[in-house]
């Protein structure tokens, strides 16, 4: 026998803990991808019910209400307008906060409204004793015609109980709760002689909502001028009164079966927030946890990584013992696992930084730094929601630019995704770590500061002033109107729950991991066949023409097959794309080698370790156990100096701290922006301050 | 005239009215609706944002939202 599909649909307001419901229901059997088209992340994941039955469950993004104000939001109403998709859902889940029932049911009605059979779950029942709670749940089923599940997702307690209700959906009613045409009754009613056939929420969402519905006839609405004639403000006049009539049913419901005795609640919101939020200690414990989370990263997160470090040292060698000599062995040892060793390294870091970030959102305490940052950002045309993506930034900037979608301004979104690239995102740690270690003395500065440690610390800020800078300077630049609404949920402190903040680690920690070693494998394959062919005599005949120009000189057998190596090099394919954009690059410092991995770094910052490393190994005949940094220590000019001095380092860390070099980082904002206007604007703007202050440095301290 | 924001710190009031072009619609499904109760709860530097409970929902709004929303205090 077959095994029979659910599909449900998860849906509730942010905060309200839906997602641990989902993990719970779901356990690690996650699939997380994006809605065609777009960049909103699609998490699915499946349920075993009965041996015959099983639930495929769609985590929807957190939503207040099907009045769409982002993204985000849109895709929940999408989904759920759209019948013959293939994600429609048999059931909806709607998962609320037993202390917010109030504002929670507004969505549920809404839900109810389009005629899906509709399961209310009722979160974080372990609260309810402190807060004074109590609820009647026999009242509650049967006025909002449904069916309850209590849950504690903290407990796991009720989980079962959401299993048992999914075997038996069945017997869900699908009748909606509230007859919306009482809001203007003559309106609703031309509304329904045109549509005889649809359902009035439906036409009423499709009216109201600046969305794509696909097959629903948006156009055909307007057509008919009699719908056409509302303006936005008498539309949202209407929706407020679609807002107080849901209210006022949830009201009178809620008299029957909720009750709140305030003088039992202990409430740990006041205190914390008394100081959390405080004029003065608000902000010095915001800035300690800064520090706390930079010490992690710099500090706690080194013993993991001296030990990475060594391993894929241990499995170069290893592999290189165990393989003849030669370029595919070159390739391998000093371009693939060289490279992927120079991801792998930065585990620990971005572990790190992923699992603050989760625990601060978790906490809820990232909303409090939003609230205290908000004027202070504003002055640079930002607002204190853009504090989220310039701290994720500096993980990775892919993720941050998605979270600048709960911005309501545009301009402030706009300037958020353009600035956010400049934090210094953990692609960056690989490119400055080897070239601090190669050009920075490794001494103490005033008998305490590592001069190494300085540098890192410095391109940081660095990064967050340059962030700031041209944000205000972007301000007052850009010549956009749009009305700066700006409301924020002060959700309840919660202490964060282990298993969320692990699968989220997890799943983001793993998908840089494969995003970025797919990267480099590419590149460093591509690279070493451009780097081992080449038109034309001079690389075919390479060996002759080498012989002839030192048949009067001394050499050893060794140096002329370096030689011979290195003339080949120059005339491959990437020898001639290096030659042709030296003349660019060199007023920076930068030799025709570098100058590839300048270019390779575009796909990725974190691929220059591995683009010299293969260059450097195809250049040379011998098989050396010189480490990458080894090599490019000894790498000089033919007229024997160095080719990475104090100047030339100082300039590439400018470069690498500036420059937009990161095509996905390019093709999110196109995503987000829906244009290339601004990640061009990001790539050539960018690129040019890089190349400027590069210029500068490197003219100065030459 | 009295707002939102000329309420203290711990003070309540009733919401009466307000420009519908200046209240975000999120905010109104808030539950910032004529008749409901508004606390402020706490500012931030130079009085913006606020930070409120509205019909028990904890939210934070910008200063040039909150003068629009006019009340009446509880006293």
């Amino acid at each position: 026998m077959s095994t029979e599909l659910l599909k449900v649909a998860l849906i509730g307001n942010p905060n309200t803990g839906k997602t641990s419901v989902f993990n719970h229901l779901t356990g690690l059997h996650q699939q997380v991808g994006n809605y065609p088209g777009i960049t909103v992340e699609k998490k699915i994941g499946y349920c075993k019910l009965t041996r015959h039955k099983k639930a495929k469950i769609i985590d929807l993004p957190g939503t207040y209400s099907l009045n769409a104000s982002s993204l985000d939001e849109s895709v929940v109403i999408e989904l759920l307008m759209n019948k013959n998709g293939e994600d429609y859902p048999d059931v909806a889940i709607v998962v609320s906060d037993v202390e917010n029932l109030k504002r929670n049911l507004l969505l549920f009605t809404q839900i109810k409204d389009l005629e899906i059979p509709t399961i209310l779950v009722i979160n974080m029942s372990d609260r309810m004793r402190r807060k004074g709670i109590s609820i009647d749940i026999d009242v509650l089923e049967k006025e909002l015609d449904t069916k309850i599940a209590l849950v504690s997702s903290r407990t796991k307690e009720g989980i079962e109980d959401i299993k048992t209700l999914l075997q038996n959906s069945k017997s869900l009613s699908s009748d909606s709760c509230l007859d919306s045409s009482i809001i203007d009754k003559e309106y609703f009613d031309r509304l329904e002689k045109v549509f005889p056939n649809q359902s009035l929420y439906k036409l009423w969402l499709v009216i109201t909502q600046d969305v794509n519905f696909g097959k629903v006839e948006k156009k055909q609405l307007k057509e008919k001028a009699s719908f056409a004639t509302k303006s936005d403000s008498e539309l949202k006049r209407l929706q407020q009164k679609e807002t107080i009539a849901r209210y006022k049913f949830i009201n009178d419901i809620l008299k029957k079966g909720y009750t709140v005795d305030k003088s039992k609640a202990t409430d740990l919101r006041s205190i914390l927030d008394r100081v959390l939020t405080h004029k003065v200690f608000g902000y010095v414990i915001f800035f300690g946890i800064l520090l706390l989370i930079f010490q992690a990263i710099f500090d706690w997160s080194r013993i993991p990584m001296d030990f990475i470090d060594s391993s894929f040292a241990s499995l170069g060698d290893l592999t290189r013992k165990h393989l003849d000599p030669g370029q595919f062995t070159d390739l391998l040892v000093d371009g693939i696992i060289a490279g992927l060793g120079g991801i792998v390294i930065f585990i620990p870091q971005i572990a790190f930084l992923f699992l603050f970030i989760s625990v601060l959102e978790e906490s809820g305490y990232m909303s409090r730094v939003v609230f205290l940052m908000d004027r202070i950002m504003r002055r640079f045309g930002l607002s204190g929601k853009s504090i989220v993506p310039l701290i994720s930034g500096t993980a990775c900037a892919i993720p941050a630019i998605m979270a600048t979608r709960n911005i309501e301004s545009w301009k402030e979104r706009l300037i958020t995704i353009l600035v956010t690239p400049f934090t210094t995102c953990s692609a960056r740690l690989p490119v400055y770590a080897i070239l601090i270690a190669l050009v920075i003395p490794d001494q103490r500065i005033l008998g305490i500061f590592n001069a190494q440690g300085l540098t890192l610390m410095f391109l940081y800020l660095l990064g967050f002033a340059a962030a700031i800078i041209s944000a205000y300077i972007l301000n007052k630049v850009l010549k956009i109107q749009s009305k700066s609404y700006f409301v924020v949920e002060m959700p309840n402190y919660k202490l964060p729950m282990f298993k969320n903040v692990f699968i989220n680690v997890f799943e983001k920690t793993k998908s840089f991991l494969v995003d970025a070693g797919k990267i480099i494998l590419a590149i460093s394959i591509v690279l070493w066949f451009l780097a081992s062919y080449g038109p034309g005599e001079k690389f075919n005949n390479a060996e002759n023409i080498v012989k002839t120009e030192v048949v009067n000189q001394e050499i050893s057998s060794l140096e002329l097959d370096n030689k011979i190596a290195s003339y080949k090099l120059e005339h491959s394919y990437i020898g001639i794309v290096g030659k042709t954009i030296e003349p660019i690059i060199k007023p920076l410092g930068y030799d025709w080698k570098i100058g590839i991995a300048l270019v390779t770094s575009f796909a990725a910052r974190e691929v220059f370790v591995g683009t010299l490393a293969t260059i450097y190994s195809v250049g040379s005949a011998g098989e050396e156990e010189e480490t990458i940094k080894q090599k490019m220590a000894a790498e000089v000019y033919p007229n024997g100096e160095k080719v990475f001095t104090l100047a030339s380092g100082i300039s590439l860390l400018l470069f690498y701290a500036f420059a937009m070099q990161c095509m996905a980082t390019l093709a999110i904002v196109k995503k987000e922006t829906n244009s290339w206007k601004w990640p061009m604007i990001q790539l050539f703007g960018m690129t040019a301050i890089a190349y400027i202050t590069a210029l500068i440095s490197f003219q100065l301290l030459k | 005239m009295q707002t939102i924001a000329t309420l203290q710190r711990g003070e309540k009031g009733i919401i009466q009215d307000f420009d519908i072009d200046c209240v975000p619609l999120k905010l109104i499904e808030m539950g910032c609706l004529p008749g409901n109760q508004v606390e402020l709860v706490q500012f931030a530097p130079f009085n913006d944002p606020l930070y409120i409970n509205i019909n028990d929902s904890y939210v934070a709004i910008r200063k040039e939202t909150a003068v629009q929303i006019s009340i009446k205090k509880i006293v």
